[in-house]
């Protein structure tokens, strides 16, 4: 079986490794040492300050404005898509009143068009999302003023207090579809006799999702946590199409795009590196303290 | 033992009828009668659950269907009333949009960004993945886990030097550069899914072909590929869509204009816009780049949900 085993893992790893290692490895492991610098970008040497580049960022307002809003991010964005998620999967796969476990009519059709807004390249979200936000000419303002509620048309995006919102809404409006097929798939997982014993019992649909569904879901609304939550951290593309600056006063300013700003805008190269290292503390933290938090409840097993 | 029962008995005859009343309402459950059922399956998607599900059907598609519409409309349409349907359908906006407004250029440059590292990253990616699966050598699981932390940061961490590095290497802004970096970056989660999947595989044909003196590298393309073809549609249909939705990447380090890809040239084009712009050429723009994506999609959307949740079950 050994034959021919040391050539074909030579082979087979030499190309990949290198180009693995020049363009993913050592740009990582690169950036942790540009962040101890005051690199300005297109000079030969980078000034070693060490640690200079933390204090300012811990002093710099628009530093934790950013982290303020990738927070409200963190909170906001998981908590509505899994809910809604959560609701319209459950509809889809448990939610039939003909008695038997089934989902309601026609749940195929709905999980295939609400999948339809995530497999939209974002940045064709963010341009479509730009124009039905326009004061002008957008589907929202002229909703609004087609039902009379002209009353509630914003600036949606050029207006500090709702301009964050705004593009909240849109992530979660990309988001759900996903997160109902992923549910989906779990809840289908679950045998049916536990929902065939429950009913038997007597248990509602509500008690049946509450006290059933839900708690045997755990494991995949945790996953989904991260996965939204390292997103919401990561929100780039559609920051910069539909507030390319920040927005107005920097009110949806997050950390990617800062990070992004301060580089190529600023050539604050350093600067910037140290905005990324502190991204990705944030992003491995938040992975560890919500596995861990998994781990120390028992999972149940069927 | 008699003095035991007795009273027992004297009581369940004595209470008899209240007995039975309550004995009736679990037995019927074994043998279930259609009242209870009825009682049991009660409306859960009530009206207003329904109006929900439609209400969200409704909000994933009228968006998308008002770009399709406003793609046929022009200029002075697009200002009037949003939900009007154009007067006449200019499908000349999409002849300007490919060629005067350069989607059209985009979309050749997307094409051979997308199917140079699609094809790259299945043929790199299936290697690495079939040498962990199947070999154990002095230093294989140090090479796994740098590939599974590759997943673990986020991209826009390298930016800066990543730049800096394909710079240096003369190749900003080139087909091949952006190829290269296209399939470096999708790698990790190419030899996670893969890895993991090659071990699943049976090894008995491959250890049957050795015997029969084929090499190693021949049971690969020959026996073991083959296999894997449920596996690399997945993955690759998964690569495909984060490619074609790459934008943090190009927006970086694909510096020639000439070369723009789609997701790039459209935000370069959407920000441009002022009133006298020509803003029905990018809508047509919008549904050009996105048919790719919404046509596989409706083709594969099966195998594209799994595909894409497989990943993060387990």
């Amino acid at each position: 079986m050994n034959h021919g085993k040391t050539r074909i893992i030579l082979l087979f790893l030499a190309l990949p490794l290198a180009l693995y290692g020049a363009l993913v490895v050592s740009p990582y492991a690169q950036a942790f040492s540009i962040a101890l610098t005051s690199w300005s970008g297109f000079t030969a040497d980078k000034p070693f300050v060490g640690l200079d580049n933390f204090q300012r960022l811990f002093q710099d307002p628009e530093f934790w404005q950013a982290l303020g809003h990738n927070g409200l991010l963190l909170l906001v964005v998981p908590l509505v898509t899994i809910a809604l998620g959560l609701f319209f999967a459950a509809m889809l796969n448990v939610g039939g009143s003909d008695g038997k476990v089934a989902g309601v009519r026609g749940s195929a059709l709905y999980r295939r068009v609400y999948f339809l807004p995530h497999i939209l390249p974002v940045v064709i979200t963010a341009i479509l999302w730009q124009f039905i936000y326009n004061p002008q000419i957008g589907l929202l303002n002229g909703g609004l003023d087609a039902i009379g509620l002209g009353g509630l048309a914003h600036t949606w995006l050029g207006d500090p207090a709702v301009a964050l919102w705004s593009l909240i809404a849109v992530m979660v409006w990309a988001g759900v579809g996903f997160y109902v097929v992923l549910f989906s798939a779990a809840m289908q997982s679950i045998p049916k006799d536990i929902f065939e014993a429950a009913d038997l019992d007597g248990a509602g649909r509500f008690q049946t999702l509450t006290r059933i569904t839900l708690p045997l879901l755990r494991e995949s609304v945790q996953v989904a946590w991260v996965y939204l939550g390292i997103h919401a951290l990561d929100a780039f593309a559609l920051f910069m199409v539909l507030t390319p600056t920040g927005g107005p006063d920097n009110s949806t300013m997050v950390l990617s795009q800062y990070l992004y700003l301060s580089a190529f805008g600023n050539g604050k190269f350093g600067y910037a590196t140290a905005i990324g290292v502190m991204l990705s503390l944030l992003s491995l933290l938040l992975t560890a303290l919500t596995f861990r938090g998994s781990r120390d409840k028992n999972t149940i097993e069927f | 033992m008699k003095t035991s029962t007795h009273p027992t008995q004297a009581d369940a005859s004595l209470s008899s009828p209240r007995r039975q009343e309550r004995d009736r309402v679990p037995k019927p459950a074994t043998p279930p009668t259609p009242p209870l059922l009825k009682r049991v399956g009660a409306p859960a998607a009530t009206g207003a659950t329904h109006a929900l599900l439609v209400f969200w059907a409704l909000l994933s598609t009228v968006p998308l269907l008002w770009a399709l519409i406003s793609a046929f409309k022009d200029n002075r349409e697009l200002f009037g009333n949003p939900w009007q349907l154009p007067s006449t359908w200019h499908a000349d906006n999409f002849t300007r949009a490919w060629s005067r407004a350069s989607i059209g250029d985009y979309f050749v440059n997307t094409l051979i960004v997308v199917l140079g590292s699609l094809v790259l990253t299945m043929i790199l990616g299936s290697m690495v993945a079939y040498v962990l699966a199947r070999f154990t050598f002095p230093g294989c699981r140090l090479i796994y886990y740098a590939f599974v932390a590759g997943m673990a940061f986020p991209v826009v961490l390298a930016l800066v030097p990543l730049f800096f590095v394909v710079k240096n290497l003369g190749l900003l802004g080139s087909y091949h550069g952006m190829i290269l970096v296209y399939t470096a970056y999708a790698l990790p989660f190419t030899v996670f899914f893969l890895t993991s999947f090659f071990r699943t595989l049976p090894t008995a044909v491959a250890e049957a072909a050795l015997i029969d003196g084929a090499s190693q590298e021949a049971i690969f393309f020959r026996v073991m590929l083959p296999m894997a073809k449920p596996g690399l549609l997945s993955v690759g249909i998964f690569n495909f869509l984060g490619m074609w939705n790459q934008y943090l990447l190009p927006v970086a380090l694909n510096t020639d204009r000439d070369k723009y890809v789609l997701s790039q040239g459209l935000a370069n084009l959407a920000s441009q816009q002022g009133y006298e712009a020509d803003w029905s050429a990018l809508f047509a723009g919008l549904v050009i780049a996105a048919v790719p994506v919404i046509g596989l999609y409706l083709a594969l959307q099966r195998r594209i949900q799994a595909g894409l949740t497989v990943g993060m079950l387990k």
